[in-house]
C-alpha cells in the first residue's frame, strides 16, 4: 500500500462551535491505482486530501488519526520533513488553473522552481527537463510555452502546465482536486486522457476528487463516495455502478442523464440539501433526504462495513 | 517595448502642456487683476510697470503671452523676479533641484528598505507580539507630524546633546554640495532623511503587511506549498513579489509629490534651500514668475515619476504588457 489512512478526523474550531469536517475516514491506495473520491461540496473530499498533503494551514484545525505514506506516519511529522515529500513524492493538481499559478513568473520558471527545490541540478538542466515535461503533457510548442506567463495561456493549457508541474519530480502519489471542473467538456476529455496516460508511464497512484460521476466512471479503478465528512460507500468501479448499495450513491447515479433510450422529462434530483456540519443529526446524516429511511436511521450512525464493497447504511448494506 | 515607451512620453508631454496652460491662465488671465502689477510687485514705478508689460507681452494677445512665458522658462531661461530685484528665476530653481533630490532620494532609500523589512517581518510573524509592536510603531510614525519630529531632532542633536559623543558629529543646519564634500553632504542629510522617512516607513510597512497577508490567501500560495517550497521562499518570492505591485504605485505618487515640493516642511525645518522652500518663499512674497516656474517644475516631476512607475510596473507585472 502506498497510502493508508486510518480513522482520519479533521475538525475546525469556529465561533459557532467545533465543525467536524472529516469524521473517521479510512482508505487504502495501492501503487498505480486510481481512486475516485465523489461527493457534494462540503462533503469533506477536498479537506481529507489536503490533510494528506499537510496543506491545512488553518491554526484552528485539529487533525487526528493516522496517515501512512509508504509506511511512514505523516500526522505529526515536522513541517520541514513534510515539505521534502510535498511536490517530490506527493504532488497535487488544483481545481482552478486560473488562479493556481503565480501571475508574475513564466510557467517554465515555476516548474523549474519545483524541480530545483527537490533536486540538485543546474538551471539549464532544469529548464531542459521542463521542456520535456511540457511536451509530455501535449503542449504544441513546449520551448515557446516555457517563457509564457499564466495569463497568456488558456484554462486548459494552464491546467496542463499545472499537471506538468505536479509530475516534474515523478511523484508516487498524485492528488487531483477536481482538475476538470473549471474547464469545458472537450478540454476535460483531454485532461482525463492525460491523467490515464501518465498513470501508465509514471506508475503513479492517483486520487481523483470530483463531483462528476461521469468522470469517475471513465477513470477510476475504485471509488469512494463521501457525505457529510464520512465515507458512505466504497467499492470497485464495477461494484459501484452496477450494484450500488447506498441510497445516496443510487441517487447520484440516478441524476446522470442517460445516453441511450428515452430521456426522462426531468432529471431526478435529491430533495433537500446537505446538512450543516455544525448541526449533524444524531443518526445517519443522509436520513433527512433518504427515500428508504426507517426508525433505526434516526437513532445511530451506520458503520461502514468491511470488505471491498461496503456501504454505511442500515437498510441496504446490512446482512 | 519601444512603442509603449514612446506613447507614454507623448502622453507626458501632452499632460505637461495642459498643466502649463492651466497654470498660465490662473495667474495671467484671471479677470480683474493686472498681471503686470503683480509681477512688478508693490510700489513699482510706472517705468518698471511699462517694462514688465512689454517684456511679458501683456499688450499682445493671450497666446503670444503664453509663448513668451514658456520661452522665458524653457528656452532663454531669463525669467526675472521683480519682487527680489532682478533675481534670475530659472537658475534659482535649478540650484534647488539637487538639494530636494538629495533629501528625497536618501529618505526614499531608507523608507523602501525599512518598510519592506517591517512589512515582511510583521506578515511573517502575523498576530505575534512582534507584529503588534511593529504595527504600533508604524502607527506612531504616521501620527507624528514631520515638522515636530524635525524640531525635536534639531533640539536634541543641535542643542541639548550636541556636545555629547552621540551627536557631536552633527554639522550645523544647511546643505553641503555632494561634489564639494561627499562626507559633509551625507552628515548634513542623515537627520533630515530619517525625519522625512519615518512617516513613510510607517505607512508603507503597514500597507505592505496587509498586501502580503492578502496574497498569502491566494491559490497560488497553496500551489507553492504543494510544490514543497520553504516558507521563506514562499513569502519572499511569491507573496512579497506580487505585493510589490501595489507598493510601487504608492511609491511613485509619493516620490513624485515629494520631489515636486511636498518635502517643504522638512526643508524649512532643516534650512535646506530646496524646491519646497523656494515655493514657500515665493508664495510668501507673491513672486509670480517664481511661482510659475516652481509649479511647472513640480508638475514635471510628478508626471515623470508617474511615467517611471508605469515602466517599473511593466517589469513587475507581466499582465500589464499585454493589456
Amino acid at each position: 500500500m502506498i497510502l493508508s489512512v486510518r480513522d482520519l478526523k479533521v475538525s475546525f474550531r469556529t465561533d459557532d462551535g467545533i465543525v467536524r469536517a472529516i469524521d473517521g475516514v479510512s482508505f487504502d491506495l495501492a501503487e498505480g491505482e486510481i481512486l475516485g473520491v465523489v461527493g457534494e461540496s462540503g462533503s469533506g473530499k477536498t479537506v481529507s486530501l489536503l490533510a494528506v498533503m499537510g496543506l491545512i494551514t488553518d491554526p484552528n484545525a485539529v487533525i487526528e488519526g493516522s496517515i501512512r505514506y509508504k509506511g511512514r506516519e505523516l500526522v505529526g511529522l515536522p513541517a520541514s520533513e513534510l515539505r521534502l515529500l510535498r511536490g517530490n513524492e506527493i504532488a497535487m493538481i488544483f481545481q482552478d488553473p486560473m488562479t493556481a499559478l503565480t501571475p508574475v513568473y513564466t510557467i517554465g520558471w515555476q516548474i523549474a522552481e519545483q524541480i530545483r527545490a527537490h533536486q540538485r541540478i543546474s538551471k539549464a538542466a532544469a529548464m531542459k527537463r521542463v521542456e520535456e515535461l511540457l511536451a509530455e503533457v501535449n503542449f504544441p510548442n513546449p520551448h515557446e510555452a516555457m517563457s509564457r506567463y499564466p495569463h497568456q495561456l488558456s484554462g486548459g493549457m494552464r491546467q496542463r502546465a499545472v499537471i506538468a508541474m505536479a509530475l516534474s519530480c515523478s511523484p508516487a502519489l498524485l492528488v487531483a482536486d477536481e482538475p476538470t471542473t473549471a474547464l469545458d467538456v472537450t478540454v476535460q476529455a483531454g485532461i482525463l486522457d492525460l491523467v490515464r496516460k501518465l498513470r501508465a508511464t509514471h506508475n503513479s497512484a492517483v486520487v481523483f476528487i470530483t463531483h462528476d460521476m461521469g468522470v469517475v466512471s471513465e477513470l477510476a479503478d475504485r471509488v469512494m463516495v463521501m457525505y457529510a465528512g464520512r465515507i458512505v460507500e466504497r467499492g470497485s468501479r464495477q461494484d459501484l455502478f452496477a450494484d450500488s448499495l447506498h441510497p445516496y450513491t443510487r441517487a447520484l447515479l440516478g441524476s446522470i442523464p442517460p445516453l441511450t433510450g428515452d430521456k426522462p422529462h426531468r432529471l431526478p434530483a435529491i430533495p433537500g440539501s446537505p446538512p450543516s456540519l455544525l448541526r449533524l443529526p444524531k443518526g445517519c446524516a443522509f436520513a433527512p433526504r433518504c427515500p428508504v429511511r426507517y426508525e433505526p436511521c434516526d437513532l445511530g450512525k451506520p458503520a461502514l462495513g468491511d470488505g471491498n464493497h461496503a456501504a454505511a447504511c442500515f437498510r441496504t448494506a446490512q446482512p | 517595448m519601444i512603442y509603449p515607451i514612446l506613447r507614454r512620453l507623448a502622453q507626458m508631454l501632452f499632460v505637461m502642456f495642459g498643466i502649463s496652460v492651466i497654470v498660465f491662465l490662473i495667474f495671467f488671465a484671471t479677470p480683474g487683476a493686472d498681471p503686470a502689477a503683480r509681477i512688478a510687485g508693490r510700489n513699482a514705478s510706472p517705468e518698471v510697470l511699462e517694462a514688465v508689460r512689454h517684456s511679458f507681452g501683456f499688450d499682445r494677445p493671450l497666446y503670444v503671452q503664453y509663448a513668451l512665458m514658456m520661452q522665458k522658462i524653457f528656452v532663454t531661461g531669463d525669467l526675472t523676479s521683480f519682487v527680489n530685484r532682478g533675481w534670475k528665476v530659472v537658475p534659482a530653481v535649478l540650484d534647488s533641484i539637487p538639494v530636494t533630490l538629495s533629501l528625497v532620494f536618501g529618505a526614499a532609500v531608507l523608507w523602501v528598505v525599512f518598510s519592506i523589512l517591517i512589512g515582511v517581518v510583521a506578515a511573517a510573524t502575523r498576530d505575534s507580539w512582534l507584529d503588534k509592536l511593529l504595527m504600533a510603531l508604524g502607527l506612531l510614525g504616521i501620527s507624528m507630524p514631520v515638522y515636530w519630529v524635525g524640531e525635536v531632532m534639531n533640539l536634541v542633536s543641535q542643542s541639548r546633546y550636541h556636545d555629547t559623543w552621540l551627536f557631536s558629529w552633527v554639522p550645523p543646519l544647511g546643505y553641503v554640495n555632494f561634489s564639494d564634500d561627499p562626507k559633509g553632504w551625507f552628515l548634513a542629510l542623515v537627520i533630515p532623511w530619517i525625519t522625512l522617512s519615518i512617516l513613510y516607513i510607517g505607512i508603507y510597512g503597514r500597507v505592505l503587511r496587509a498586501a502580503i497577508i492578502e496574497s498569502m490567501q491566494e491559490d497560488y500560495i497553496r500551489t507553492a506549498r504543494a510544490k514543497g517550497l520553504s516558507e521563506t521562499r514562499i513569502l519572499l518570492r511569491h507573496a512579497l513579489r506580487t505585493s510589490l505591485i501595489a507598493f510601487v504605485t504608492l511609491f511613485g505618487l509619493d516620490f513624485g509629490a515629494l520631489v515636486g515640493g511636498s518635502a517643504l516642511l522638512t526643508e524649512v525645518v532643516f534650512g535646506l534651500q530646496g524646491i519646497g522652500k523656494l515655493t514657500y518663499d515665493a508664495l510668501q512674497s507673491l513672486d509670480l514668475p517664481m511661482i510659475m516656474a516652481t509649479v511647472m517644475y513640480a508638475s514635471m516631476f510628478v508626471v515623470i515619476a508617474n511615467a517611471v512607475v508605469d515602466f517599473v510596473y511593466i517589469l513587475l507585472d507581466p499582465r500589464v504588457k499585454t493589456s
